[in-house]
């Protein structure tokens, strides 16, 4: 634990993430989402060895659960939890649930939470959860043809590339590499490659946002198991040490129009509680519903200063194997977006990418990983924002 | 960006007729505190009583102090465009088969930042002025449009906007019924619809064999037609519609029967039926023969079946014992025209109600001035179509009782009564 930490606050010692499962996404799915629900918890089980029954904490991200929350599905799953969360806070929800998750854990409260996120994607789902997506949004977003995040994200990435000098072609090499990551991902939606003419000739949906800078919405599950080490130890399982997390909501208020997210609040933080520096990150996986989020993040977490995101991409080959591996699993943009389960996506693969297990998407000798969270687009931006730092067994 | 608005072009019998969507009408129900100042054609947003900050998108409680005193108030309406883009794939069908929406973010001179629909020609840094609209659910949203130096837009360069035409009912190129030709107001609507670039004017007249003075003046103009039309004989109405409620995109109900009076008087029974045969079974007869085919047309073609309008007096919302019966009437014809308003929003087809003081004409001889001109009730009501209002008030009797009814309704209903009109 580093020094210095606001009001003594305490680190993450001790507490571990484990079983990284993923229940393989669908364009569309005729289940509901709590059949999702089920599967991820079938995953988890089986990768831990660990029965159901006996996941004494249960923390659920969704937005399509309805008319159930989580206390519901704990009888429809036949889970008895002595603790429960429900994270309705789409992109932000896996740093979320690991920080709640990890307190309880380490206060005893309860021993090994199960942090699900799973979202269906039936035909009509897109356009009922942007007609009922929150209240502002209601009264101020989708009354103008502009349901969904791609507006808000056509402002934003326009005034961020006027006053930083952000050219398309440099959002257009996050998301070629992204897909050139997908590719050795099994599990992405993603199967074909992406060339940059294809990225720039790909036809416009809201000026600056073109076809691939959007995500494809779809069903899927993301899940991993939060413990304390001695419980891994007795249960076998490989883990990743939970070093520091952060979160801060709608901060900045007084940015006319989002220019960076909350991180910027508390980034120090982040790397004092976990005593390392940003250069020391081995592989990133930030949340990326858009490149131009990812590029901010570069900025607000700390791997260069604000407004230099654009030549940080020019010079950085964003690639598995590359100079600065990032969003290794091909990320929302390649891999598809279950819903809330695109924040819970950059965690699993950071726990797998530091634990070693992570396949042909691997980063060789990665270490230390940080994953973070963004979401709910309320009215004309980002409000949450978080992230968190893991490190494979033996840092 | 744009050009000037063509003729609709005429209509291919062989093709299918659009059906009308709509946007999105759901709505909080502070959020509706906007549809009420956009009915009126204000600009206004929620301002805390307690430390006076503006804020938007509507809210429970201040985000400065969380006072929950908050209330409409008229706002600036000047702002400074910080990003637009142009939404080319919405979700939504009504918009969709409208796209691309310009649509930017403004931080107002209020101070709130507010996401609306552009005008085409707004640039990122612009200055630019807001209105706030009714869309065609009949909901609030925000316009803006370039108010920089040397950037002002005419009426008319405004109409060039597709968007700009979907939050009102422009009388440009638009097939025109007026119900009631005897009406006094005629020749000054006739006018105003003229000047602003109407198309066929189509003016229903009763008993046609009495004199009727504008015969040959209407007769002489372009695109004037007279019709046979008694709103008192469901028949006379039916036969109207069955020959031209395809063809009309805006009605202008200008049906009345004003005969002062309190109750008690010798006929006034006898007036008050005569009332309620024109204002309220007038408007409902109009209503079951050609609001179903306007519905049917609202995002018919080129312009399509864009709003009904009546013409009513001041008396339909303050009941003057002066006018009791005719009062009565008043105030029917615009519980009814509720009713309709909802029927027509289906297609997406606006209702306006204009509200005229006393006037110039002889059975307001007694009536205390100010009175309102015949050419002031025209401008307003083609103002009110322009700009897609429900309530508009004409004339300083008009916009005075008005306001007092806001303030003290009681306090209006004792002065009346006393005969206090001032």
């Amino acid at each position: 634990m580093g020094p210095g930490l606001r009001g003594g606050r305490k680190g993450y010692d001790g507490v571990v993430l484990a079983a990284p499962v993923t229940v393989p996404y669908m364009r569309f799915s005729i289940e509901s989402t709590a059949w999702w629900v089920g599967r991820a918890l079938a995953a988890l089980s089986q990768a831990s060895g660990i029965a159901h029954q006996n996941f004494d904490g249960f923390s659920l991200a969704s937005f399509s659960t309805a008319p159930d929350t989580a206390i519901g599905l704990t009888q429809h799953f036949g889970l008895s939890p002595r603790f429960v969360d429900f994270i309705p806070m789409g992109g932000a929800s896996g740093i979320v649930s690991i920080r709640h998750a990890a307190r309880a854990v380490q206060a005893g409260d309860a021993d090994i939470v199960a942090c699900v996120a799973a979202d269906t994607n039936h035909v009509n789902s897109f356009r009922h959860s942007l007609e009922n997506f929150s209240r502002f949004s209601q009264d101020a977003v989708y009354p103008y043809g502009t349901g969904g995040p791609n507006v808000s994200f056509a402002l934003i990435a326009a005034n961020y590339m006027r006053k930083y000098g952000a050219a398309r072609a440099d959002f257009g090499k996050i998301a070629v590499a992204q897909r050139s990551n997908a590719l050795k991902n099994p599990h992405a939606l993603m199967k074909k490659p992406l060339s940059m003419e294809q990225y720039m000739n790909a036809r416009a949906i809201a000026e600056p946002i073109h076809l691939f800078d959007c995500v494809m919405p779809c069903a899927g599950a993301e899940a991993f198991l939060v413990m304390r080490e001695e419980t891994a130890r007795a249960e076998g399982l490989p883990y990743a040490r939970l070093l520091s997390a952060i979160e801060r909501h709608h901060a900045f208020a007084q940015d006319a129009i989002q220019e960076r997210g909350g991180w910027v609040q508390d980034i120090d933080e982040l790397y004092a509680m976990a005593g390392v520096r940003p250069q020391q990150i081995d592989v990133l996986q930030t949340y990326d519903d858009y490149p131009v989020i990812s590029m901010m993040q570069f900025e607000d977490l700390g791997f260069c200063r604000k407004g230099e995101g654009p030549d940080f991409v020019r010079q950085h080959d964003l690639t598995i194997g590359g100079s600065f591996p990032h969003n290794t699993s091909g990320g929302q943009l390649s891999a598809g977006q279950a819903g809330a389960a695109g924040g819970h996506l950059g965690i699993v693969e950071a726990v797998r990418q530091v634990t070693g297990r992570a396949e042909g998407t691997q980063v060789a000798n990665a270490k230390l990983a940080l994953a973070s969270g963004f979401g709910m687009i309320n009215y004309d931006r980002g409000l949450a924002s978080g992230a968190v730092i893991l490190a494979g067994n033996e840092p | 960006m744009t050009q000037p608005l063509q003729p609709p072009r005429r209509k291919n019998p062989l093709e299918r007729t659009r059906l009308p969507l709509l946007p999105p009408a759901k709505r909080s129900r502070r959020a509706h505190d906007l549809t009420r100042a956009a009915a009126e054609g204000r600009f206004a947003l929620h301002a805390c009583e307690s430390c006076g900050t503006y804020s938007y998108p509507p809210r429970e409680a201040c985000p400065a102090c969380l006072s929950d005193r908050l209330v409409l108030r008229d706002a600036p309406d000047g702002g400074e465009l910080l990003s637009a883009t142009k939404a080319e794939v919405p979700a939504d069908n009504y918009f969709r088969e409208r796209a691309p929406w310009s649509v930017g973010l403004v931080r107002m001179d209020g101070g709130p930042t507010v996401l609306c629909f552009l005008n085409p020609r707004c640039r990122p840094g612009d200055l630019v002025r807001l209105q706030l609209r009714l869309d065609r659910a009949g909901q609030a949203v925000f316009y803006a449009f370039p108010a920089g130096k040397g950037q002002a837009m005419s009426e008319r360069e405004l109409s060039e906007d597709p968007q700009w035409r979907e939050l009102g009912a422009d009388p440009q190129h638009r097939r025109i019924l007026i119900t009631d030709g005897r009406n006094p107001v005629l020749m000054p609507l006739v006018a105003a619809l003229h000047g602003a670039g109407a198309g066929e004017i189509i003016i229903g007249l009763s008993e046609s064999w009495k004199p009727f003075a504008h015969r040959d003046a209407l007769a002489a103009m372009d695109k004037v037609t007279i019709v046979p039309l008694d709103l008192t004989d469901e028949r006379s109405v039916i036969d109207l519609a069955r020959d031209h409620a395809a063809k009309i995109e805006i009605l202008i109900n200008t049906a009345d029967y004003l005969r002062p009076g309190p109750l008690g008087g010798a006929s006034s029974l006898n007036a008050a039926r005569e009332a309620m045969e024109r204002l309220y079974f007038g408007q409902l007869r109009l209503a079951e023969a050609f609001a179903p085919v306007m519905i049917a047309r609202g995002a018919d073609g080129d312009a399509g079946a864009a709003a009904w309008v009546n013409l009513l007096s001041i008396y339909a919302q303050v009941h003057d014992p002066a006018y009791a019966t005719y009062s009565g009437a008043q105030a029917a014809a615009v519980a009814l025209s509720q009713g309709l308003r909802a029927e027509l929003a289906k297609g997406g087809v606006r209702l306006a109600n204009v509200f005229a003081g006393p006037t110039d004409s002889e059975w307001y001889q007694t009536s205390a001035q100010p009175k309102v001109s015949q050419s002031a009730i025209a401008a307003a009501l083609v103002d009110a179509l322009k700009r897609g209002m429900e309530e508009t008030y004409v004339g300083d009797t008009a916009k005075d009782l008005h306001a007092r009814k806001q303030r003290n309704p009681k306090a209006l209903e004792r002065e009346l009564a006393a005969g206090l009109e001032g």
